[in-house]
This record gives C-alpha cells, sequence and structure tokens, in this order.
C-alpha cells in the first residue's frame, strides 16, 4: 500500500509551482500537527489525575490568546496570497498564453469530444474534426481549451496535469495547460454525472510536434473522405 | 404547561416567589406522556432514537458502498435480498452505487448528525442548563420533532419507489438532479427534495424555540456570559439555523419546480443557471458544516472543563470564537465552488475569506489545550471522546488548509482528500463529541450510569478503526483517486490503489461491528446500569443540581445564579468543583 503523502509525478508547465505549494502547506500543516499533537499527549501524560492533585486555577490569559490568534492569521494569509499567483496563472483566461492551439472539449453522458480545427487553424468550420475520448496535444506548446458541457456538470481532470476544471452547460469556460514530456496520460470525470460517471475516461496522447502533426493530417484526410 | 402559565414563567414571576414548589404534577396518559410530548427532555430522548436508528441507516449504506470499492463487482453476503433493479445476485449496479453515496450523506447530515446535536442536546440541556422548568413553546417542540418523523419516512420512501432512491449526490447539483432522463431516478429524486423541505421545517421550529429560551427563559443571575458552553454554542446554532435553512428550502422548491412542473430555473435549455443552484446550496452548505460542528465543540468544552477539574480556559476568547465563526461561516462558500466554473477572481476572494475562517478554530484548539495545562486530568469514556475530538479536529482542521489554497484544491478538489477532511470533521469532530455528550449525560437521561469498562474498550477500538477508514483515504486522495466513483478499476492509474481500498472496507466493517458494542452498552445501561446520582461528575452546571433523571418542570425551586459554569478548583470552596447555583459563603453569614 502506498502511504506516500508525496504528488505523483507532473507533467505540465505551471504543476511545479502548485506541487510546491502543496508541499509548503504539507510542511507547515505536518510542523503544526505534531506540535499540537504532541502538546496534547504531553498534557495527558503530565497531567494525569493523581491522588490529592488538584488542578491551578486559572481561567486564562490575554497574551496566550492574543499570540495564537495573530500567529495562525499571519501564517494562513501568507499560505492565500502565496497560492494566488499559480491560481491566475492557471484559470484567469487574461493570463493565458496568446498563441495557444485552441481545441473545444465537449463533454456529455459519458465521453469526452474533442474538436481540432483542421487544416485552416480555425475552429467552427468545415474541416472541423471531432475525436471521441482522445485529447492529442503537441508538447512543449500551449493548449487553449474551450469547455463545453451538453447535458449535465461534468469535470475535466487531468490529474497529471493539476488541472481540473467544471464543464456547465450553457457556458463555454477556457483552461489552458502545456505539457512537458511525451507519452499517455489520463483524462477523467471528477463531477458525479450518472450512473456511467465512473467510466467517462479518455486518454491524453501528448506528441512531439512532428508525431503530432501527422496525426493530425491524418486525421483530417480522414474527415475529408 | 397552559399559556398564562407560560407567560408568567416567562415573566419568571410567580417561580421566584417563596412557596412555589415546582410545576405542578399531572396525571398525563401513556400517549401525551411518550409520544406526542411536550417535555423537552422526553423530546430530546425521541430525536435520541430518532436519529441513532439513522446513524445506523447511514453506517449501513456506507458499508454497502465500501464493499463495492473494497471488493468491486463481487457479490456482497447476504446481498441476495436486494432486488434485481439495485443489486442482481448480491452484484451492486452503478446507479445503485449512487444511490448509496448520496442517501449516505444526505442521511448522516440531516437525520443523524444534526439532530443528533440540535435536536438531542438543544432539548436536553437548553432548558436545564439556563435553569428553566422547559422550552418556550412547548407545542412548536413537539411538532419539531412530529416533522422530522415524515421527513425521515420520505426519505427513505426513495428506495422502495420504481427508479430507486435520489443519486445526483448529497449536493444534488443541477441539472443532473433535475431530470431523470440524466439520472435515472424517477420519484426517489423528488422525494428527496420534499424530504429535506419538511426537514427544513422541523429545524426552523426547533431554532425559533431554542433563540426564544435562551434569551428568555434564562433563571436570575444566568447573565450572558454565565452561559455553559454548550449552551452557547447551540444558541449560535440555532440562528445560524434560522437564517440558513430557508436558503436552502427556497432553492429545494425551485429544484421541484424543475423537476416537477417544468421551470427552468437551473436549465440551460430554459436558459437557466446551473451554478445559481450551487451558489443557493453552499450559501447554505457552509453555515451547515458549523451547524454541525459548533454544539459538539461546546460539548467537548464542557467535557474537558469538567473532567480536567479546570476552568475552561478562555472563556469569552471561545464565546467570541463561535460568534466570528457564525459570521465568517457565511462569506465563505465559494470554496467548495473554486473549480466550478464561476469568475476566478472570486476565487482570490474567497480563498482569503476562507483561510481567516481557519483562525477562530485554532483559537478553539489552543484553547482546549489551554484548558487541559496544569489539570487534573480524569479518562472517563465521555472525557476519551472529547480528547479524540480535539485529535481529530486538528487533523480535519489542517487538512482543510489544502483545500482553501485555490490552487492546491484544483487538484484535489473531488478526491478521497476531501472525503477525508470531511470525516476528520464530521465523525473525527461531530460524531466523537456526539459519544461524549451520549456519555456524559447519560445518566442525566435516564438515571442510570453507563457501563465505564464497555464504554472505553467500545472508544478504544472505535478511535482505532475510524483512523484506519479515513487516514488512507488523504492518500487515495494525493494520488489523485476521484470521489463518486463506482469502480476505480476502470482507471488504470488507480488499480494500484485497490489493495488500500480494500484495507479501508475491512476497516469500514470492524468499526461498524464495534458500535454494536455501544448499541449494547447503551440499551443494557439504560435497564440495567448503576442508579445515577444527581451529580456523577460532580460538575457545575445547573442540570446536575436536579435529580437524574429531571422531573417534569425540572427545578422544584428556581435556582439562583452565582457564578460561572466553570469553577473547577476553586480556592473558594474545599471541593473541587463549585456549583453554579451554590451561594457564595458571605451569603451565610
Amino acid at each position: 500500500m502506498n502511504w506516500s503523502w508525496m504528488l505523483p509525478e507532473t507533467v505540465s508547465t505551471y504543476g511545479p509551482a502548485i506541487d510546491q505549494m502543496y508541499y509548503v502547506i504539507l510542511v507547515i500543516t505536518g510542523v503544526v500537527f505534531f506540535l499540537t499533537e504532541g502538546i496534547l499527549i504531553a498534557f495527558l501524560i503530565l497531567y494525569r489525575h493523581k491522588e490529592g492533585r488538584k488542578a491551578a486555577y486559572i481561567h486564562g490569559s490575554t497574551k496566550a490568546e492574543v499570540i495564537w490568534t495573530v500567529t495562525p492569521f499571519l501564517i494562513v494569509m501568507w499560505i492565500a496570497l502565496a497560492s494566488k499567483s499559480s491560481w491566475d496563472l492557471v484559470k484567469n483566461p487574461a493570463n493565458f498564453p496568446a498563441d495557444a492551439m485552441q481545441l473545444v472539449v465537449t463533454a456529455k453522458q459519458y465521453e469526452w469530444n474533442v474538436t481540432y480545427a483542421g487544416a485552416d487553424g480555425r475552429i467552427g468550420t468545415a474541416d472541423d474534426f471531432t475525436v471521441r475520448n482522445q485529447l492529442h496535444v503537441p508538447v512543449n506548446r500551449a493548449i487553449r481549451v474551450n469547455l463545453r458541457a451538453e447535458d449535465v456538470i461534468h469535470s475535466f481532470f487531468l490529474p497529471d496535469f493539476r488541472l481540473k476544471q467544471d464543464a456547465i452547460p450553457g457556458k463555454e469556460i477556457p483552461v489552458w495547460f502545456e505539457a512537458t514530456r511525451t507519452g499517455e496520460f489520463t483524462l477523467g470525470c471528477a463531477e458525479l454525472c450518472g450512473l456511467g460517471h465512473y467510466r467517462m475516461k479518455g486518454t491524453v496522447y501528448v506528441h512531439t510536434e512532428a508525431d503530432f502533426q501527422s496525426w493530425a493530417a491524418s486525421r483530417a484526410e480522414e474527415q475529408q473522405q | 404547561m397552559s399559556t398564562a402559565h407560560l407567560v408568567s414563567s416567562l415573566e419568571g414571576e410567580d417561580r421566584t416567589q417563596p412557596g412555589y414548589t415546582g410545576e405542578e404534577h399531572h396525571e398525563l396518559s401513556f400517549i401525551r406522556k411518550y409520544v406526542f410530548s411536550t417535555d423537552h427532555k422526553v423530546i430530546g430522548k425521541q430525536f435520541l432514537f430518532l436519529s441513532l436508528f439513522f446513524l445506523v441507516v447511514g453506517g449501513a449504506l456506507a458499508g454497502m458502498m465500501r464493499w463495492q470499492l473494497g471488493f468491486p463487482g463481487q457479490p456482497m453476503p447476504g446481498g441476495g435480498i436486494f432486488p434485481d433493479t439495485m443489486a442482481p445476485g448480491g452484484i451492486i449496479l452503478p446507479e445503485f452505487y449512487n444511490s448509496l453515496v448520496t442517501m449516505h450523506g444526505t442521511i448522516m447530515v440531516f437525520f443523524a448528525i444534526m439532530p443528533l446535536l440540535v435536536g438531542v442536546f438543544g432539548n436536553l440541556l437548553i432548558p436545564l442548563q439556563i435553569g428553566a422548568p422547559d422550552m418556550a413553546f412547548p407545542r412548536l417542540n413537539m411538532a419539531s420533532f412530529w416533522l422530522a418523523v415524515p421527513a425521515g419516512i420520505v426519505m427513505l420512501a426513495g428506495f422502495l419507489v420504481e427508479g430507486g432512491a435520489a443519486g445526483a449526490g448529497w449536493t444534488s447539483y443541477a441539472p443532473l438532479s433535475t431530470s431523470s432522463e440524466w439520472t435515472g431516478v424517477y420519484l426517489g429524486q423528488q422525494l428527496w427534495v420534499a424530504s429535506l423541505i419538511i426537514m427544513g421545517f422541523s429545524s426552523l421550529t426547533g431554532a425559533v424555540n431554542y433563540i426564544t429560551t435562551v434569551i428568555n427563559m434564562r433563571a436570575p443571575g444566568m447573565t450572558w456570559f454565565r452561559i455553559p458552553l454548550p449552551t452557547w454554542s447551540l444558541f449560535i446554532t440555532a440562528i445560524l439555523i434560522l437564517l440558513a435553512i430557508p436558503i436552502l428550502t427556497g432553492g429545494l422548491i425551485m429544484l421541484l419546480f424543475d423537476q416537477t412542473i417544468g421551470t427552468t430555473f437551473f436549465i440551460p435549455a430554459g436558459s437557466g443557471e446551473p451554478l445559481l443552484w450551487q451558489h443557493i446550496f453552499w450559501f447554505f452548505g457552509h453555515p451547515e458544516v458549523y451547524i454541525l460542528i459548533l454544539p459538539a465543540m461546546g460539548i467537548v468544552s464542557e467535557v474537558l472543563a469538567c473532567r480536567a477539574r479546570k476552568p475552561i480556559f478562555g472563556y469569552h476568547a471561545m464565546v467570541l470564537a463561535m460568534i466570528s465563526i457564525a459570521f465568517l461561516g457565511w462569506i465563505v462558500w465559494g470554496h467548495h465552488m473554486f473549480q466550478s466554473g464561476m469568475n476566478p477572481m472570486l476565487g482570490t476572494t474567497f480563498m482569503i475569506s476562507t483561510v481567516v475562517i481557519a483562525v477562530p478554530s485554532a483559537i478553539k484548539t489552543f484553547n482546549w489545550l489551554g484548558t487541559l495545562w496544569r489539570g487534573d486530568i480524569h479518562f472517563d469514556t465521555p472525557m476519551l471522546h472529547a480528547l479524540s475530538f480535539v485529535s481529530m479536529f486538528i487533523i480535519g482542521g489542517l487538512s482543510g488548509i489544502f483545500m482553501a489554497s485555490a490552487p492546491v484544491d484544483m487538484y484535489i478538489h473531488d478526491t478521497y482528500f476531501i472525503v477525508a477532511h470531511l470525516h476528520y470533521v464530521l465523525f473525527g469532530g461531530s460524531l466523537f463529541g456526539i459519544f461524549a455528550g451520549i456519555t456524559f449525560w447519560f445518566p442525566k437521561m435516564f438515571g442510570r450510569m453507563m457501563g465505564e469498562g464497555l464504554g472505553k474498550i467500545h472508544f478504544g477500538l472505535t478511535f482505532i478503526f475510524y483512523n484506519m477508514v479515513f487516514f488512507p483515504m488523504h492518500n487515495l486522495g494525493v494520488q489523485g483517486m476521484m470521489r463518486r466513483i463506482y469502480d476505480p478499476n476502470e482507471y488504470e492509474f488507480l488499480q494500484p490503489l485497490q489493495e488500500m481500498n480494500t484495507f479501508i472496507s475491512i476497516s469500514v466493517f470492524l468499526l461498524v461491528a464495534t458500535q454494536f458494542l455501544f448499541a449494547f452498552n447503551f440499551f443494557w445501561s439504560m435497564f440495567k446500569g448503576r442508579q445515577a446520582p444527581a451529580n456523577p461528575w460532580n460538575s457545575n452546571t445547573l442540570e446536575w443540581t436536579v435529580p437524574s433523571p429531571p422531573p417534569h418542570g425540572n427545578f422544584a425551586v428556581m435556582p439562583t445564579v452565582y457564578r460561572g459554569p466553570y469553577e473547577y478548583s476553586s480556592p473558594e470552596v474545599e471541593a473541587d468543583f463549585y456549583p453554579q447555583n451554590q451561594p457564595p459563603p458571605q451569603a451565610d453569614a
């Protein structure tokens, strides 16, 4: 069994920044955990009932209250502010790379349909082509995914890329990612979407630029026929 | 109690007169005494039996869910009793699994934890701890319980109708929850909505009563800052219920209309907005999280101070922390929706408000540690449960910080990390708090002591198995395992986690089996336990100044309160406790 608190390898450009935030929180909460639980256990041993012992008649300490109000406040506030940059980087469309390759992913019970622009490089034209449950992307290139849903809410989850975004019917929600190495990765649904939710999955194929071009060309050709 | 009597007791006139000897004794029929009772203590016990029943139901649903996750696709032992629409040959179907997930969450939140904390301890403790003969509105109190019963029946009826019980999760996200076309659930989804609307009225009638009672019916000398912390916590909780439940009820009615009469509040095809449901649900739902933990915090504070024989550390800070939680709880709902598609700028705002609400929880934890510091700690069963509340709440609180960080939440949202977190708060927190409360006040409720040896064994095994169930769920979440997945093996990257899932499932079965010890101890002690004295724990608060169990009307003589509730080990008296109503020495002179 894997009792590890280490995250699996990440293969997106912003993955390491998110993982770093996770580890910072892990260290901070880990220290607080051992400190508080340690104090608790120490007190239970030191101050266990003994014949003739009388507890101290103490009602509190304003100084202590101030210390343990201000210290946690500063720590958690720092965590929130430190988290802001990677959040903005991933989710705020104003910060998306301008030259990203555009895709449309349409979720429906229980499949992911990925629409590519085709030869003209534009989505919404006749040469678009769509593949089911396969997300083919080139490595080292920003991909902008415009997420749609046809029926209910689904959630576009790329665990290896640290990306998760709900797809909402009636809306188009943009997200982006950039793969740092080639390989096959998981695309899952993370929002309960009906009885087939558990099998609503696809595969992310990260190709080299050349492989991707030839894959796209052959797909576009199939589409023509 | 007649209306005239109620008014006079609200004003507190006749009861302060010399010669007042408590409520006159009426002979009541069995039905009025035990079924349609207006006595807060009887209603508290009715809620106890009802919610313990639902705790068993919720546990059984969890057990079945864990069977599927531990042994996917294998026939459940004894599963042959289920119809083919649920588990043909004992093998759980995906649609039945979704119903199990949904009903486990709903029943535990609305029919087990909430009534255990609010219905049971609110009823039992508030009048007794503030020195009142009963609730302000005894008939409304009765209505509160008798609304909860049909709500429970309607909820369970979902399992009996065609299409099965609700299957859109306890959060019932629209538009999935709006149409059988998408869930495959027909009437069950509507019964779920109807049941929660009825249950909402039950909670509201209770809340109105608690608030009125605490404001108006305190005994002379029971100033706001002499109120014991369980009653403080229940008072604040009642205010949260009063403000939060109507929001849920409004949303539920809209959902019911979407399901039945063709409105499209949440359906985009009719230009509705799916996110509106989430905003409504979580605007109710986050205060609800605190409704589910604040009373347990109050109970634990009481038990810790009493069994450490020490004044609670920072009484005022404890009250202020609860009040600030009650305010901040309204501005953090968006952290449930970081990945929902709401404006990412809102994510930053909610991230900041969310981390701020960690502060009052930290204050409470440090004050509990301060209470133990230089105490004289007695390890009775209630104390063991209260201590494990503190240690488990620390874990649940700290794991929450991971989700508060929106980018980290992007990875762990809707994974088992969340399942671990919420159970560390709701089981490690609320349920251990409930066990502490039941074992602590059992003698007051039933006039007999609970078996201490069996109580300790139950505690020890529960503590171990509980951690074996929920701690590894953090690890599953870190590996990326999504929640509400019928068979994780569908995903190749989750297949190595099967061993851990099986380990968790076996631990769940052990955890459930351990609860039979509690059930046995509970019923055995009720009839055969040692007779309880009025004040078995040498506690200070007013409920321990009356016989166990207290008579109808509670106090023979209206108590006068001279001091705060946690004057343990005071130098003023020889004993290590100093009841709130004991006159100070100079009064004798």
